[in-house]
């Protein structure tokens, strides 16, 4: 099972949940489970999280391998000027 | 495909050199075209009718004598335009809300700022088009409107959106607000940490919006063909998130619209989003003739976005020893018309230097009556680190500690927690600070009121989409079509220079051009410090692959084993050990035989770019400061940044003067002046004032190389790191030469000014 | 509205367009003789992106009427380099990674040639102080600076 940490700015869309343990192999599915289980989570989840994998960022990268023994951690994107 | 390739290191022939890059001849004769600089036979002159109201109802729009004029061939409004619903939609892989792209583009219900397009014309000539303005009448209900974003957060303001709820607010607000949204990173117990410390420094900061500055107005050339097609020329930052926006607002197949970029005369930002583009092509539709439209300056004021202006409050706990016990932080930022300030990125630059374990930050997005705001430069980031390092600059003088010291004891450094998320890599901001240290700089005199200042900065960099294509052409030279805007005229050499070295060959021999929209797939924009990371990654990648094919075309030719063939200096040779013995064969003999082996070589690259590798710099500033006029000069500066690895030193350089000039532009005389009506009054360079060559000293760089794991030659981004930390080491600068600190920016003469009197008077 | 004539040298030929009352000096070069090496950046004289000369006068094309280039010697980017042989000035801004986005750098390159001429051997706070009226955004200057005066020690043989 991952370990599943959300960054402290999602907060209010998990009701302050903020760690979790999740059965999933690949980012793709990670979203999938965080956004049955948190609604309010859904809208941002594609739009605007990337993804920390033992602490390695990916973003837009939906099909990233996630390890059983991988922390993730869910990070809002970053875009530039 | 890899998305990342690792760092090796290796012994270098041309990267890391300072060849001449392949556009300068046509650059310094004026012979490279820029927007305005392309021109169609028939082609009509097209121009927008903007708001002269901040805030108002559109309530009805008479074009008829407009399109009776003579000469006039095609009106739009936002009858033109399909109404978009308000969902993010997926341009390229960009979330946007169409919503509002579609409404900044051209105004629906309301005009939202002084400058927003409500019309927009093509006609023969430009004299006729702006007489077809005069003509156009538009009946306005005038609303009251709200500029300062404190102003813009009560409850009771003038609202611009009755249906904006404040997200991330729970439960979810009764009131609409012109808060969109507010967010909040933290990690540990900021109280807690507070009740730890011995010395608490709190601040409050305001700053004013100012613009990217680009010299080149924005400018477009569409040509729509009646069978449904568009040809569009245009300045862009990036031509396939420009195609992605036209398609999607003009409910076109994207692959109907291609789009040449021409070269770009500055972005920084303010180019990675559409204006006219998608209201050139529909007049074009309507006309049937090719429709041209470029910005005039008070156009580029008045209606593109400028940063946002902001109110930035930070809280500082430390102990007497100088460690950080807790950090807060409070952003407010205007995001204009529509949502979307960058305070999500400021938020998390903010304090990302420090190793903290108590940290707050909470940001407000916050929509006022401006134009809607557009990314700049490490966008957010110098507005947090304004306050933070003035607070961080003010906390080490209470404690008599050095300002570099300080930095070093609560120094980030790899496995550093941050506190939105992620663990940091391997970074180099101690090298830095050690750097800055050991400067010359940071040791020489200063005369009476004169002062210096230290101030760092963090940028995260990005990678994205990018895809690249390498044709070996017959007489061995090769072709590099990159799909990044190269913005400063670096990266292109330093893509060629990649591919030289992956091949061993002179830098020469590469021939880098920047393709259009049909030329590759999609190619996020030229922003985020990205290109020479993520475009250089997808060069090498493409440039293993022709090697790859030119060891098994050569074992074809020769008839010996593929593992026989290595490819060494420039050339494929027996490899040691190989087995087997063969004349070495050149890329200009392989070439010309390539047709007739199987076809022509070539390598390509796809990729989503991970693993860039952020970036920090430290800089030092002396300032003087004229006690009678409130001047301040800048006597000295130094920039001593991390970059990975300076590809084309001489290009590095350009981008950490270029960057720390725009810093003290936006120090020390920039700023948005608007008048009680809303309505902008400095919409030109004389009165919106940018550092001029008199302005600025000599800009010292240093570069320093802690290599990105993540890329072949350990590149990291390097463009907007040099931004952010200008503003807040003048202001400790002029603290330390007179000892005032300033709070607002910018430190303009009557500011300075006044605050030394104010002083003067409280002292007396 | 009809058209005035006009007739005058740029770059030393001798060429003719019609232009109306209220066109610039800029706008006749850029769209009547399609000679879009000047640049406009603002359009009302503080960028200094259209800098021309005028019977050798520095002057900021959009601030001068097209009627008024009537018999007059005007120079432009175009005709700064000799044929394939770059002027001097071209050659160390290359050389020195003078330009970056290249937008301002054809009116800094007129303005920095004028200087020369009038004085061959400026100190560095002269090339600022004279290039004042040309904004750069994306080099800081430094390079710039940097390359006319190496430029001026090349040319006055130094």
């Amino acid at each position: 099972m991952a370990r599943v940490v959300l960054s402290s700015a999602l907060a209010p869309y998990t009701d302050g949940e903020l760690e979790l343990e999740l059965d999933v192999t690949n980012v793709r599915q990670l979203f999938k489970a965080l956004a049955e289980r948190y609604p309010d989570l859904r809208d941002h989840l594609e739009a605007g999280i990337a993804v920390a994998i033992d602490n390695e960022i990916y973003q837009d990268a939906l099909l990233q391998p996630i390890a059983p023994d991988s922390e993730v951690i869910l990070i809002t994107k970053i875009a530039g000027g | 495909m890899p998305t990342t390739l690792k760092y090796q290191e290796k012994d270098l022939k041309l990267v890391g050199t300072r060849p001449p890059r392949p556009d300068g001849v046509d650059k310094v004769t004026g012979r490279a075209r820029f927007g305005a600089d392309y021109n169609l036979p028939g082609q009509l002159i097209g121009k927008v009718l903007r708001s002269p109201h901040a805030h108002a109802r559109i309530k009805s729009i008479d074009t008829a004598a407009a399109l009776a004029l003579p000469g006039v061939k095609a009106v739009v409004t936002r009858d033109d335009f399909a109404e978009m619903p308000d969902e993010m939609a997926a341009v390229g892989e960009l979330m946007i809300n169409f919503r509002d792209v579609t409404r900044n583009m051209m105004a629906r219900e309301k005009a939202l700022y002084d400058g927003h397009p409500v019309a927009a014309v093509a006609a023969v000539s430009e004299s006729v088009a702006r007489a077809a303005l005069a003509l156009i009448r538009v009946e306005y209900e005038v609303l009251p409107h709200v500029i300062d974003v404190v102003e813009a957060m009560q409850p009771g303001a003038p609202l611009l959106h009755e249906d904006q709820f404040t997200v991330g607010v729970k439960p979810k607000p009764e009131r609409p607000s012109n808060i969109a949204k507010r967010l909040e990173f933290g990690r540990g117990d900021v109280a807690a940490g507070f009740a730890q410390a011995e010395v608490i420094v709190e601040r409050e900061f305001n700053t004013k919006p100012v613009h990217q500055g680009y010299i080149e107005p924005q400018a477009c050339l569409a040509s729509y063909s009646a069978d449904g097609q568009a040809e569009l020329w245009t300045s862009t930052q990036g031509h396939f998130v420009f195609r992605a926006q036209c398609a999607k607002v003009l409910q076109m197949e994207v692959s109907k619209i291609r789009v040449t970029p021409t070269e770009i005369g500055g972005g920084f930002g303010g180019k990675n989003n559409i204006y006219n583009e998608a209201l050139a092509i529909a007049l074009s539709r309507k006309s049937n003739r090719p429709v041209k439209m470029v910005m005039t300056r008070e156009e580029v004021f008045r209606g593109t976005g400028p940063t946002p202006g902001a109110n930035v409050k930070v809280k500082l706990g430390c102990t007497r020893d100088g460690r950080i016990t807790a950090a807060q932080a409070e952003l407010n930022f205007q995001a204009g018309a529509f949502p979307g300030s960058p305070v999500n990125q400021a938020s998390m630059c903010a304090f990302t230097r420090y190793d903290l374990a108590n940290v707050q930050v909470v940001g407000n997005d916050v929509t006022v009556n401006r134009p809607k705001v557009a990314a700049y430069r490490a966008p957010g980031a110098p507005i947090a680190v304004f306050g933070v390092e003035s607070v961080v600059d003010e906390m080490a003088k209470k404690l008599g500690i050095d300002p570099i010291e300080f930095r070093l004891k609560n120094a980030a450094k790899e496995g550093t927690q941050t506190y939105y998320g992620p663990r940091l890599g391997p970074i180099g901001y101690i090298q830095t600070l050690e750097a800055a240290r050991a400067h010359a700089h940071y040791r020489a005199p200063l005369g009476p009121n004169q002062g210096r200042g230290v101030a760092t900065g963090f940028w995260f960099n990005i990678g994205n989409e990018t895809t690249c294509a390498l044709n070996l052409q017959e007489d061995g030279t090769l072709t590099l079509m990159l799909g990044t805007i190269d913005v400063a005229g670096g990266s292109r050499a330093a893509m060629a220079m990649m591919v030289a070295e992956e091949l061993g060959i002179e830098f020469e021999r590469v021939r880098p051009v920047v393709g259009d929209t049909a030329a590759l797939g999609f190619n996020f924009l030229t922003a985020g410090s990205r290109s020479t990371f993520a475009s250089g990654m997808a060069s090498v990648i493409a440039a293993r692959q022709v090697i790859e094919k030119l060891r098994a075309r050569v074992a074809k030719i020769r008839e010996v084993p593929l593992e026989a063939v290595a490819w060494k200096d420039g050339q494929a040779r027996p490899a040691e050990g190989g087995g087997a013995q063969f004349a070495p064969m050149t890329l200009a003999e392989i070439a010309k035989m390539a047709g007739k082996t199987g076809g022509t070589i070539a390598g390509h690259a796809e990729i989503n770019a991970q693993g860039a590798g952020p970036g920090f710099g430290t800089h030092i500033v002396d300032v003087e400061v004229d006690r009678e006029t409130g001047w301040i000069r800048i006597l000295r500066y130094t920039v001593v940044q991390d970059v990975g690895k300076a590809i084309h030193p001489a290009y590095v350089e350009g981008q950490l003067q270029g960057g720390a000039a725009q810093g003290i532009g936006w120090a020390l005389n920039e700023e948005y002046f608007y008048g009680d009506d809303g309505v902008l009054q400095n919409p030109g360079f004389l009165d919106y004032r940018m550092p001029v060559a008199s302005d600025l000293p000599y800009i010292d760089t240093v570069i320093v190389e802690v290599p990105n794991p993540n890329h072949p030659y350990g590149v990291r981004g390097c463009g907007e790191v040099p931004i952010i930390a200008p503003m807040a080491a003048i202001a400790n600068a002029v603290e330390n030469a007179i000892g005032l600190r300033l709070f607002a920016q910018p430190f303009s003469p009557p500011r300075v000014l006044k605050a030394i009197e104010d002083a003067a008077a409280a002292r007396d | 509205m009809s058209r005035n004539h006009v007739s005058t040298t740029v770059n030393g030929d001798r060429v003719e367009f019609l232009c109306e009352t209220g066109q610039t000096l800029l706008e006749a070069l850029r769209d009547e003789l399609r000679l879009t090496g000047t640049k406009e950046g603002c359009g009302t004289g503080d960028c200094g992106a259209c800098s021309v000369t005028v019977d050798g006068r520095l002057v900021c094309a959009c601030l001068m009427l097209a009627v008024e280039a009537e018999d007059k010697a005007i120079q432009t980017i175009e005709g700064m380099a000799a044929g394939e042989a770059l002027h001097p000035l071209q050659k160390k801004f290359i050389e020195h990674a003078a330009l970056q986005c290249g937008i301002c750098t054809p009116g800094i390159l007129i303005a920095a040639r004028a200087l020369l001429e009038r004085n061959p051997d400026p100190s560095e706070s002269e090339v600022r102080y004279w290039l004042a009226g040309n904004l750069c955004r994306c080099t800081g200057y430094h390079k710039i600076v940097d390359a006319v005066l190496d430029a001026a020690r090349e040319m006055r043989g130094a």
